[in-house]
């Protein structure tokens, strides 16, 4: 395992923390761990690994969607004392959006959920949804959309209340390619403006280490921390990245890892 | 229907077109047939209007009546409408206390299952006996029409999408928000579909339990007037009568469907255009 020499993990700079969870299901699966992760404030790291080793796991039980069996989750709560300010926003595989409401109602929804006044929430929708680029579509309901916009009306929901964390389950995984590299510039760039912590869920290799700071690979189940890899990336990324010796290069470093992690042979 | 954009006449356009024509057409043919073999099989056997009317004999009984038939007729349809309501709100709020209560549900569920299987036309004479005449005949019409509405709503409350509920608990939504934002708008479809086939069976309830009362000698629904009718050997009336029924049953599902369509055309599938 790497040791990360670079940035000292005070608890004061620490967005998240995990420490040796588990979660076994009622039919008796192991799924995950033990397992360990910390991250910073404002770093964008990507779990990586297997179908099946729990990733997905363990980013519910860090939203609290899913209990953990054992173990211990923390998650820095905002200090901020404005109750519609929630610490942690969720992007699922699916779109995950409500058929029966248009494009404004699905993005505010945490703030009605909140009790957030019309006005006040009408302002911070419109906000978001420029910043995904869908300001001419807030009346526009679901069904009308592309994979990729539907896509970008989940982030926008997960950014309308300005959370300290971003959690993302496989966002792009179900887009075509083109689609994908955009949103992944896309939301790079986001993260680049609004300094967000983010850990990205993926099972692709040149995704993690286009987008992240930081890779964690994971074992296959019950998912532990494999090999983390830092990534060697300026900080204003773009296709020309995508292309370049550094990338390939560190595209294969985790893809070997990946595979060492997934049981299989390596070097091959 | 989008009027001033005809400028592709693509050959699925005109194809869509033929179709809904056919579905208009074909049917009403239909009926002009079975009018036609009916008149015929009428005039070629020279049967007696007591034996079997014709259709003209039955269309002048529905003009020359049409002051008692359409009394007869608001008093069932004010029934079938009573019964009807009582199905959606019953049928809903029941739904509702099921899912907000296992236990409740495990007491309940089975004797709704038991009210649905048992007979109607065994129920309403034990009904007539036991409750005033009005209560009962809209009793029996909640009985028949409430089941769909509870099974279905119950199907659609359980029917939300796994990820929806997790947002609403990410985000700590109360139980009330949870089913006011959610599980009732996800529920929509199921329940309106509950509500298509409630329609069409109060008034199979109304009727049921008019035919009942008539037998005690009592009642002013259409079906009385049937029964009535039927006593006197006034055949062309209960034609007219039966006629006055189906037309009423139809009336009831095309404004349902109208009313589910209107409430679904943003966004469900089944309410949106096939291509």
């Amino acid at each position: 395992m790497e040791t990360d020499t670079h940035h000292s993990k005070a608890d004061a700079d620490a967005a998240v923390s995990l420490r040796g969870i588990t979660k076994i299901y009622e039919s008796g699966v192991a799924a995950l761990g033990p397992f360990d992760l910390d991250v910073r404030r404002g770093e964008f790291v990507s779990l990586l690994g297997p179908s099946g080793c729990g990733k997905s796991t363990a980013l519910r039980i860090i939203a609290g969607l899913m209990a953990q069996t054992s173990g211990e989750v923390c998650v820095v709560a905002q200090a901020s004392v404005n109750p519609v300010r929630q610490s942690i926003g969720f992007v699922f595989q699916e779109p995950t959006l409500m058929p029966w409401a248009s494009v404004r109602d699905n993005v505010g929804l945490p703030l009605q959920l909140a009790r957030m006044s019309r006005d006040e929430a009408n302002a911070k929708i419109n906000q978001v949804l420029s910043q995904v680029d869908l300001s001419e579509f807030a009346e526009v309901y679901p069904r009308e959309l592309s994979g990729g916009m539907k896509m970008r009306v989940s982030l926008a929901r997960a950014l309308v209340t300005d959370p300290e964390i971003l959690l993302m389950d496989e966002p792009f995984a179900a887009l075509d390619e083109i689609t994908r590299f955009r949103l992944n510039n896309d939301l790079l760039d986001l993260w680049r403006k609004l300094r967000k912590t983010v850990i990205f869920v993926t099972h692709s290799v040149f995704e993690s280490v286009y987008l992240s700071e930081r890779v964690v690979v994971m074992t296959q189940r019950p998912g532990r921390i494999g090999e983390e890899f830092q990534i060697n990336a300026p900080l204003t990324r773009s296709e020309d990245f995508r292309t370049s010796a550094e990338y390939a290069a560190q595209c294969r470093n985790v893809s070997v890892a990946l595979a060492r992690a997934s049981g299989e042979r390596p070097g091959r | 229907m989008s009027g001033g954009h005809d400028t592709k006449p693509n050959g699925a356009s005109a194809r869509g077109r033929l179709e809904r024509r056919l579905q208009l057409v074909l049917p009403v043919a239909v009926l002009v047939a079975g009018i036609a073999i009916w008149y015929l099989i009428v005039r070629t056997n020279e049967l007696p209007p007591y034996i079997l009317p014709g259709p003209g004999a039955v269309f002048a009984t529905l003009i020359e009546d049409w002051p008692i038939l359409w009394q007869s007729l608001a008093v069932t349809l004010t029934t079938t409408l009573q019964g009807f309501l009582a199905a959606a709100i019953g049928g809903v709020a029941l739904a509702l206390l099921f899912s907000r209560s296992r236990w409740l549900e495990y007491s309940l569920f089975p004797y709704a299952v038991v009210l649905q299987v048992t007979p109607v036309i065994a129920i309403a004479p034990l009904l007539l006996i036991y409750l005033p005449q009005q209560l009962a005949v809209v009793a029996c019409a909640w009985i028949v029409a409430f089941f769909p509405v509870l099974s279905n709503t119950m199907l659609g409350l359980n029917s939300v999408d796994r990820n929806l509920a997790g947002l609403f608990k990410l985000y700590r939504a109360s139980g009330f928000q949870t089913l006011r934002y959610l599980r009732l708008p996800a529920a929509l479809p199921y329940i309106l579909g509950g509500l298509r086939i409630a329609g069409g069976l109060s008034l199979i309830g109304a009727v049921v339990a008019e035919i009942a009362a008539g037998a005690a000698g009592a009642g002013s629904g259409l079906a009385y007037r049937i029964a009535e009718s039927g006593y006197r050997l006034n055949i062309p009336r209960m034609f007219a009568a039966l006629l006055l029924l189906s037309i009423a049953g139809i009336v009831i599902y095309a404004l349902l469907a109208l009313a589910s369509h209107l409430m679904l055309r943003r966004w469900h599938e089944s309410a949106l255009g096939k291509d």
